[in-house]
C-alpha cells in the first residue's frame, strides 16, 4: 500500500470514525469530549487533505486510482469501493474538509447548551464523510453512495430540531426532492452499466464513442441517442442535489436546520455535488450538446429567477439560500457552456463567500437570541464589528466586486457563456447579467437593512459573537479576499491547468477556454479588463438601488412594490412552485393512494374478490341448507322419491 | 297358487299405506313407529307369498327373524321416546328438529 | 457417513419444541426461555457451519441426505441445499434467534406454547429450504400454515380469528393446486424428486396449467399483486415475532418456491408470462407503494411496504425472460436475478426489523394508528436511532441491506427496458415518502399529549435485539459479496435451466 492511499483512507474515513464516537458514545465522552474528537478527526482529514494537495499540485504526483474491496462481484460485472485521487477530487476534498473543520468549530459556540449537542456533531462528521466518500469515488455506485448520504444527513441535519414541526416537514420536503433527483440518478447509471458494462469511472470513459454511436428507443417510433439518454439522466440527479428548477424547492426549507449546517450544505458539500458530478462527467457531457443546452437554460434560467425571489425575502438565512440558488445556477450555467473548470473554480470561490454569509448570518442570529427577520435588525454594525467587515468582505465578493474572489469567477462565467454557441446562450446571457444586478441588489439590501441605519432590536443587548465564531469568519473572509486571485491564472491555463488533465473538452470548447484564458497569459490586465465588461456596471447599479431605496429613501421599495403589484406577488409566491407542488404532488398523491387504497385493495380485492367469494359459497349454502328441514318424513319422502326415480330409470332407460 | 299376485298386491298397498303413514304423519311418534312394524309386516307378507309361492320354508323362517327384529326395534324405539317425552314433555314431531340446517 | 446437519437443523427444533411443552407452566417461564435461547443459538451455529462448509464452487446440492420414505410411490426422505437454499436457511436461523430473544419480555402468557409454537415454524421452514423431493417439500410447505395459523389465531390482536383464518385459507388455496401439479408431474416423471421435474418435457399446455398451480401457491405466499390482501391482516393481527417470521421468512418461502419450481421447471409458460407477472411485481412496486402511503395503521404500511419491496424479488425473477430475449446473453440477467435473491434475504431485515422494532412500541403504547403517535423521539430517544436505522434500509440507502438488492434489480432491468427500469426506480420516491413521512408523524414533531406519561426506552435486551439487526443490516449492506459469492454456481444453473426452453427437444 502507497502511502497515497493511506492519507486518502485517512482523509476519507477519519471523519466518519469521528461520527461513530460521538454518536455512540454521546453519554460517555459528553459535549466537550464530542467537539474535541470530532473536531480533531476532521483536522486529521483536512491534514490529509493539505498532504495531498501538497502532493498533487506541487508535487506534481499523477493521479491514483485504487480499489479498497471489492463490493460485490456478478455475473460479468464488479462493483467496487475505491478511490480515484486526482486534481478534481483533491480540489473538492480540500475545500470539504477546510469548510467543515470551520463549521465544526463555529458550531461550539452556535450550538452550546443545545440538547443534542452531540448528535449535532455527529452527524456534521457523518455529513463530511459521506461528501467525501462521494468526492473521493472511482465509480458511480460509491457517487451513488455518497449521493444518497449527504441526502440523508441532510435530512437529519434538516430536521435537528425534530420538536419543531416545519423542521420536520422541512428536512422530509428536501429529502423527496432530493430523491426525485436520485430517480434519475440512478436510471443514468443503469444506463451506463448496461451500455458499457463497468460503473468505473475510467471504464465508462472508454466507451463513450459507443454511447454516442448507439440509440435508444424510449418510445415506439422515437429513439434518442444513449448519450442524450445517460447525460439527461445524470442531469436530473444534478439538478436534485444542486438544487435546479424545477427541484430547488427543497433549498429553502433547509434553512430550519441549525445555520452552520446551512454553511456546510450551501457553500461546500450537498449542492456541490451537482456540479462535481458533471464535471466529473464531462466526457460525456460533452458529446451531449442538446443536454448541455438543457443545462445552460435550467442554470441561467435558476441563476436570475431564483435570485430575484431572493430580493422579497426578510429572513437573513433565506435571502442567502435564494442566493446560494442563483449562484449555483452560475455554476450550472458554466457547466452548461462546457466551461467545467470555470464552473469548478466559482464552486471554490462560492464556497469561501457564501459560507462566510451563512455564519456571519448565524453570528447575528446567535447575537439576536434567534431572531432571524432583518425588519428586526438594523445598525448592528457598532456592536458587532468582527461579523460586520467580514460579512461586508462576503458581500463583496458575492457581488463580484474586482479584486475579491467571486468577481474572478463569475465574471469568466458571464465571459464563457457569451462565446457558447448553444441555441440557449442568448436568453442565458442575458439572465446571467441580469443576474449580476439582482445579486448586487439583494446582497446589498441584506446588508444594509442588517448592519446599516437605526438598531430595530429591543430583545436585549447585542454582543460580538465568541472566539469560536468570529474565527471562522476570519478564515473565510481571507480565503474571499483571495482565493480568486491565487487560483485564477492556473484555473484558466488552457494546457496545463489545475484541472486540464481532469476535464475533457471538446475542440470547439477548448477554443473558448483558450479564449478565457488571455487576460491571465498576457499579464496583469485582469482587474482593470472588469470595468470594460457590463457586469461590472451592472453590479454598481445593484448598489446604488439598494443603497437608495435602503438607506436614503426608505418608502422606495414599498412604491416600487405597489406599482407592480403583479409581479411582487409573484415573487412572493416564489413563482408558484410550492404552491403547484403542494397542490399536484402532495395533495394529487395523497388522493390518489386514497383511493387506490379504499377502491382498489379495500373494494376491488378485498371486498369483490376475496369477501366476495366467501360470500358466494355462503349464499350457496344458505340455499341448499333449506333442503335439510330436519323432519324425518322430509328425508323419508325424499328417500322414497329418490328410489322411485331410481327405479323408474333403470326399467326403462 | 294363482293368489300370488294378490298376495303381493296386498303387501305393495300395506307398504304403501305406512309409507304415506310415515310420510304425512306429523304429529304423534307412536304412529310413526306403528307404520314402520306395518311397513314390515307388508315385507313379511312378501315373504310369505313368496314361500308358499316357491314351496320353500326358508322365506317363512326369514319371518320370524323380522317379526324378532321389529319387536326389538319396537321396544327400543319406545324406550327412545319415553326418555324423549321425559326430557321434552313432548312426543310431537314437529318439535323435534334439531337436524334442521 | 458424516453428520447429517440438515436434518439435525430441522428435527432438532421439532424435539425443542416438545421439550419446551413438557417444560410446564408460566411460572416457569425462565426455564424455557433460557432453554430456548440455548437451542436456538445452537440452530445458528448449525446453520453457520454450513455456511462454512459450503462449496461455492459447485451448483450441485449439499449436505444431501437420502432415505426411502414412502417405497411404493418412490417418494424419498432426501435433504440438500445449494447456493440458492443455503443462505436463506442461514437467515432462517438468524431470525428465529432474534425471535427468541425479541419475546423474552413482550410474552408473558403461554410461555411455553409460544415458544413451541415458533420451534415448530422453524422445523417446517428448514425442511422447506432443504427438501430436494418434491411430497417432502410440499409436507413441509403445509405443516408451516398450522404453527403459524395457531400463533396468529392465539397470541394475536383484537381481530386475530379472522387474520388466522383469511391467513389460513388462502395460502391453502394455493396449496392444493401445487399439490396437484406435484403429484402430476411425479406421476410423468415416475420419480418425485426435484431435480427431476426439471428434466420433464412438457407441451405449452401442461406448463401453462402448471405453472397457473405454483403463480397461485407461490404468489399467495411472496405475496404478489393482486392475492396480497391476505398479508396486511395477517400482519396487523399477528405478535411481534410472528410479524418478523412472517416478513422474514414466510414470504421468501414463496419465492423460493419460484426459484427451485417455477423457473426450472415450466421455462416456456414463464417466457410466455413473463410481460404479464412483470407487469404485476411493477404494480406491486408502484400500487402497493402508494397504497402504504394510504395507510393510517402503523403495522398496515409496513405491511404494504414489505409487500412493495417483494415486488423487487418477483420482478428480478421473471425479467430475466425478457432480458434474454434482448440480448441472447446468458451472463446479462444474473445481476437482476443476482439481485432478487439479495433483496429476499435484505427484505429480511428492513421489514422484519421495521416489524420487530415496532413490537417494543406496541407492547408500551398498545395503538397501531399512526395519528396516536407523534414526537416520541423525545421519549425513546435510542428507539428512535435504531427505527430510524431500519426506516432508512426499508428506503433502500446506499450502504443498507435495503440498497443492494434494489440497485442490482434495477441495474439488472435496465437491459430490458428502459421503461421497466424507470417504474422500479420511481420505489426511490415512493418508498421514501411512505416511509419517512410515517417516521416524521410517528418520532418528530411535537410530542403528542396523550404520550405525556412515563415510557421506558428500549431495555438492554431489546437492545441486543435491535443492534444484532443493525449489524446485519450494514453487514449486507457494505459487503454484500460474502452473501452472493456463493450463490454465482447455482445462479448460473439456475439461469441455464431456465432458459432452455423445454418445447424444442
Amino acid at each position: 500500500m502507497k502511502p497515497i492511499h493511506i492519507i486518502t483512507e485517512v482523509l476519507v474515513f477519519s471523519p466518519l470514525v469521528g461520527a461513530i464516537i460521538s454518536g455512540l458514545f454521546a453519554k460517555k465522552i459528553g459535549p466537550r469530549g464530542a467537539h474535541y474528537i470530532t473536531i480533531s478527526y476532521v483536522f486529521c482529514a483536512f491534514i490529509a487533505a493539505c498532504a495531498l494537495v501538497n502532493l498533487s499540485y506541487f508535487g506534481n504526483v499523477p493521479s491514483v486510482n485504487f480499489t479498497l474491496y471489492n463490493w460485490l462481484s456478478t455475473g460479468s460485472t464488479n462493483f467496487q469501493v475505491g478511490f480515484l485521487v486526482d486534481r478534481l477530487s483533491i480540489m473538492m476534498a480540500f475545500i470539504v474538509t477546510f469548510i467543515s473543520l470551520l463549521v465544526h468549530i463555529y458550531s461550539i459556540g452556535y450550538m452550546k447548551g443545545d440538547k443534542g449537542y452531540q448528535r449535532f456533531f455527529s452527524y456534521v462528521s457523518l455529513f463530511t464523510f459521506a461528501m467525501l466518500a462521494l468526492v473521493m469515488a472511482n465509480n458511480c455506485m460509491q457517487l451513488f453512495f455518497g449521493w444518497e448520504g449527504v441526502g440523508v444527513v441532510s435530512y437529519l441535519l434538516i430536521g435537528f430540531w425534530f420538536h419543531r414541526d416545519s423542521a420536520a416537514s422541512g428536512s422530509l420536503k428536501a429529502f423527496l426532492v432530493n430523491r426525485v433527483g436520485d430517480f434519475g440518478f440512478i436510471l443514468g447509471i443503469a444506463a451506463l452499466l448496461a451500455s458499457t458494462g463497468s460503473l468505473d469511472y475510467n471504464k465508462i470513459f472508454l466507451h463513450t464513442q459507443s454511447l454516442v454511436s448507439h440509440s435508444v428507443n424510449i418510445l415506439p417510433h422515437v429513439s434518442i441517442p444513449l448519450i442524450d439518454l445517460v447525460c439527461f439522466c445524470l442531469f436530473i440527479g444534478a439538478m436534485g442535489k444542486s438544487a435546479q428548477i424545477p427541484l430547488h424547492i427543497w433549498l429553502p426549507e433547509s434553512m430550519e436546520g441549525p445555520t452552520p449546517i446551512s454553511a456546510l450544505i450551501h457553500a461546500a458539500t450537498m449542492v456541490t455535488a451537482g456540479i462535481y458530478m458533471i464535471t466529473r462527467m464531462s466526457p460525456l457531457f460533452e458529446y451531449a450538446p442538446d443536454v448541455l443546452n438543457i443545462i445552460l437554460f435550467i442554470g441561467s434560467s435558476g441563476a436570475l429567477l431564483l435570485g430575484l425571489v431572493g430580493l422579497v425575502q426578510n429572513d437573513i438565512k433565506k435571502v442567502v439560500a435564494y442566493s446560494t440558488l442563483s449562484q449555483l445556477g452560475y455554476m450550472i450555467a458554466a457547466t452548461g457552456a462546457s466551461a467545467y473548470a470555470v464552473g469548478m473554480f466559482h464552486l471554490v470561490t462560492h464556497a469561501f463567500f457564501k459560507a462566510l454569509l451563512f455564519l456571519g448570518a448565524g453570528s447575528v442570529i446567535v447575537a439576536l437570541h434567534h431572531e432571524q427577520d432583518m425588519r428586526r435588525m438594523g445598525g448592528l454594525r457598532h456592536y458587532m464589528p468582527v461579523t460586520f467587515w467580514t460579512f461586508l468582505i462576503g458581500t463583496l465578493a458575492l457581488t463580484a466586486v474586482p479584486p475579491f474572489a467571486g468577481f474572478f469567477s463569475k465574471d469568466a462565467i458571464i465571459e464563457a457563456v457569451s462565446l457558447s454557441e448553444l441555441p440557449c446562450a442568448t436568453w442565458a446571457i442575458f439572465c446571467l447579467n441580469i443576474g449580476a444586478f439582482v445579486t448586487s441588489l439583494y446582497s446589498f439590501r441584506a446588508l444594509f437593512m442588517t448592519f446599516f441605519g437605526e438598531t430595530r432590536y429591543t430583545g436585549g443587548k447585542i454582543t460580538e459573537s465568541t472566539w469560536t465564531i468570529c474565527l471562522p469568519l476570519f478564515l473565510l473572509a481571507i480565503g474571499s479576499i483571495c482565493s480568486g486571485y491565487i487560483l485564477a491564472p492556473s484555473i484558466f491555463m488552457p494546457l496545463d491547468g489545475l484541472l486540464s488533465s481532469v476535464i475533457y473538452l471538446s475542440p470547439d470548447a477548448a477554443n473558448v477556454a483558450n479564449d478565457l484564458a488571455i487576460p491571465y497569459t498576457v499579464g496583469d490586465g485582469v482587474f482593470f479588463e472588469a470595468f470594460e465588461h457590463l457586469p461590472f456596471w451592472l453590479t454598481l447599479l445593484g448598489f446604488i438601488t439598494a443603497y437608495y431605496s435602503y438607506i436614503v429613501n426608505k418608502d422606495f421599495p414599498n412604491i416600487i412594490a405597489a406599482k407592480f403589484s403583479l409581479f411582487y406577488r409573484v415573487l412572493i409566491a416564489k413563482f408558484g412552485f410550492d404552491t403547484f407542488n403542494e397542490w399536484f404532488f402532495v395533495k394529487g398523491l395523497k388522493r390518489i393512494s386514497t383511493s387506490c387504497y379504499k377502491v382498489g385493495d379495500m373494494l376491488l380485492i378485498d371486498k369483490i374478490l376475496v369477501h366476495g367469494s366467501a360470500n358466494e359459497v355462503l349464499s350457496a349454502s344458505g340455499f341448499l341448507r333449506k333442503f335439510q328441514t330436519g323432519y324425518l318424513y322430509h328425508y323419508t319422502f325424499g328417500m322414497v322419491l329418490g328410489l322411485a326415480i331410481f327405479i323408474l330409470v333403470v326399467l326403462y332407460i | 297358487m294363482s293368489l300370488l299376485i294378490e298376495y303381493l298386491v296386498l303387501g305393495a298397498v300395506l307398504f304403501v299405506i305406512s309409507l304415506f303413514g310415515l310420510i304425512i304423519n306429523r304429529k304423534n311418534v307412536i304412529a310413526l313407529l306403528m307404520c314402520i312394524e306395518l311397513m314390515l309386516l307388508a315385507v313379511n307378507t312378501n315373504f310369505v307369498a313368496f314361500s308358499n309361492y316357491y314351496h320353500d320354508l326358508s322365506g317363512q323362517i326369514f319371518v320370524f327373524f323380522v317379526l324378532a327384529v321389529a319387536a326389538a326395534e319396537s321396544a327400543i324405539g319406545l324406550a327412545i321416546f319415553v326418555l324423549m317425552y321425559r326430557s321434552r314433555a313432548t312426543v310431537d314431531l314437529d318439535a323435534m328438529a334439531e337436524l334442521k340446517g | 457417513m458424516t453428520f447429517p446437519l440438515l436434518s439435525f437443523l430441522i428435527w432438532l427444533p421439532v424435539f425443542a419444541a416438545a421439550a419446551v411443552l413438557l417444560c410446564g407452566s408460566d411460572a416457569r417461564a425462565n426455564l424455557v426461555r433460557w432453554f430456548s435461547l440455548s437451542i436456538s443459538i445452537l440452530l445458528l451455529a448449525a446453520s453457520v457451519c454450513v455456511y462454512a462448509r459450503f462449496d461455492p464452487s459447485l451448483a450441485t446440492m449439499q449436505f444431501s441426505e437420502s432415505f426411502n420414505w414412502i417405497d411404493i410411490l418412490k417418494v424419498r426422505y432426501s435433504l440438500g441445499v445449494d447456493g440458492i437454499s443455503m443462505p436463506l436457511v442461514v437467515l432462517a436461523s438468524y431470525t428465529h434467534l432474534l425471535v427468541v430473544l425479541a419475546a423474552w419480555q413482550l410474552i408473558k402468557n403461554k410461555v411455553k406454547q409460544y415458544y413451541a409454537v415458533f420451534f415448530l415454524i422453524q422445523a417446517a421452514i428448514n425442511g422447506v429450504f432443504c427438501a430436494t423431493d418434491a411430497v417432502l417439500y410440499f409436507v413441509f410447505w403445509e405443516a408451516m400454515l398450522i404453527p403459524m395459523y395457531l400463533c396468529i389465531g392465539i397470541w394475536g390482536s383484537e381481530n386475530r380469528s379472522y387474520a388466522a383464518i383469511k391467513f389460513f385459507l388462502y395460502t391453502f388455496l394455493g396449496s392444493t393446486l401445487l399439490l396437484i401439479s406435484i403429484l402430476y408431474m411425479g406421476s410423468l416423471a415416475n420419480d418425485f424428486s426435484i431435480a427431476s421435474f426439471y428434466s420433464l418435457n412438457l407441451s405449452l399446455t401442461e406448463q401453462l396449467f402448471i405453472f397457473f398451480a405454483f403463480f397461485l401457491s407461490f404468489g399467495v405466499k411472496v405475496p404478489m399483486w393482486p392475492v396480497h390482501t391476505w398479508l396486511p391482516d395477517a400482519h396487523t393481527q399477528a405478535p411481534a415475532g410472528g410479524s418478523v417470521i412472517l416478513a422474514a421468512l414466510m414470504l421468501k418461502v414463496g419465492a423460493y418456491g419460484f426459484f427451485r419450481f417455477c423457473l426450472p421447471i415450466v421455462p416456456d409458460a414463464n417466457m410466455y408470462m413473463a410481460p404479464y407477472m412483470i407487469a404485476l411485481s411493477l404494480l406491486a412496486i408502484v400500487y402497493i407503494g402508494a397504497v402504504a402511503l394510504a395507510q393510517t395503521d402503523m403495522k398496515r404500511l409496513i405491511a404494504y411496504s414489505s409487500v412493495a419491496h417483494m415486488g423487487f424479488v418477483t420482478l428480478g425473477l421473471f425479467v430475466i425472460y425478457k432480458i434474454f430475449a434482448v440480448t441472447h446473453n446468458y451472463q446479462d440477467p444474473i445481476l437482476a436475478l443476482e439481485g432478487a435473491m439479495v433483496q429476499m434475504i435484505a427484505h429480511a431485515f428492513g421489514s422484519g426489523a421495521m416489524f420487530l422494532a415496532f413490537g417494543i412500541v406496541y407492547d408500551k403504547l398498545h395503538t397501531r394508528t399512526i395519528s396516536d403517535f407523534g414526537g416520541l423521539a423525545h421519549k425513546m430517544p435510542y428507539f428512535a436511532a435504531f427505527f430510524l436505522v431500519f426506516a432508512l434500509a426499508n428506503i433502500g440507502l446506499p450502504g443498507t441491506s435495503g440498497f443492494v438488492g434494489e440497485f442490482m434489480v434495477i441495474l439488472g432491468v435496465y437491459k430490458a427496458s428502459f421503461w421497466i427500469s424507470f417504474a422500479a426506480a420511481l420505489t426511490l420516491i415512493v418508498a421514501a415518502s411512505y416511509t419517512l413521512w410515517m417516521y416524521k408523524r410517528v418520532f418528530y414533531g411535537p410530542l403528542n399529549p396523550s404520550l405525556d406519561m412515563p415510557i421506558e426506552d428500549v431495555s438492554c435486551l431489546e437492545k441486543i435485539v435491535l443492534w444484532m439487526l443493525v449489524f446485519a443490516i450494514f453487514a449486507i449492506g457494505l459487503y454484500p459479496d460474502f452473501l452472493v459469492e456463493p450463490m454465482h454456481a447455482s445462479i448460473n444453473n439456475l439461469l441455464m435451466l431456465s432458459l432452455k426452453s423445454k418445447l424444442l427437444v
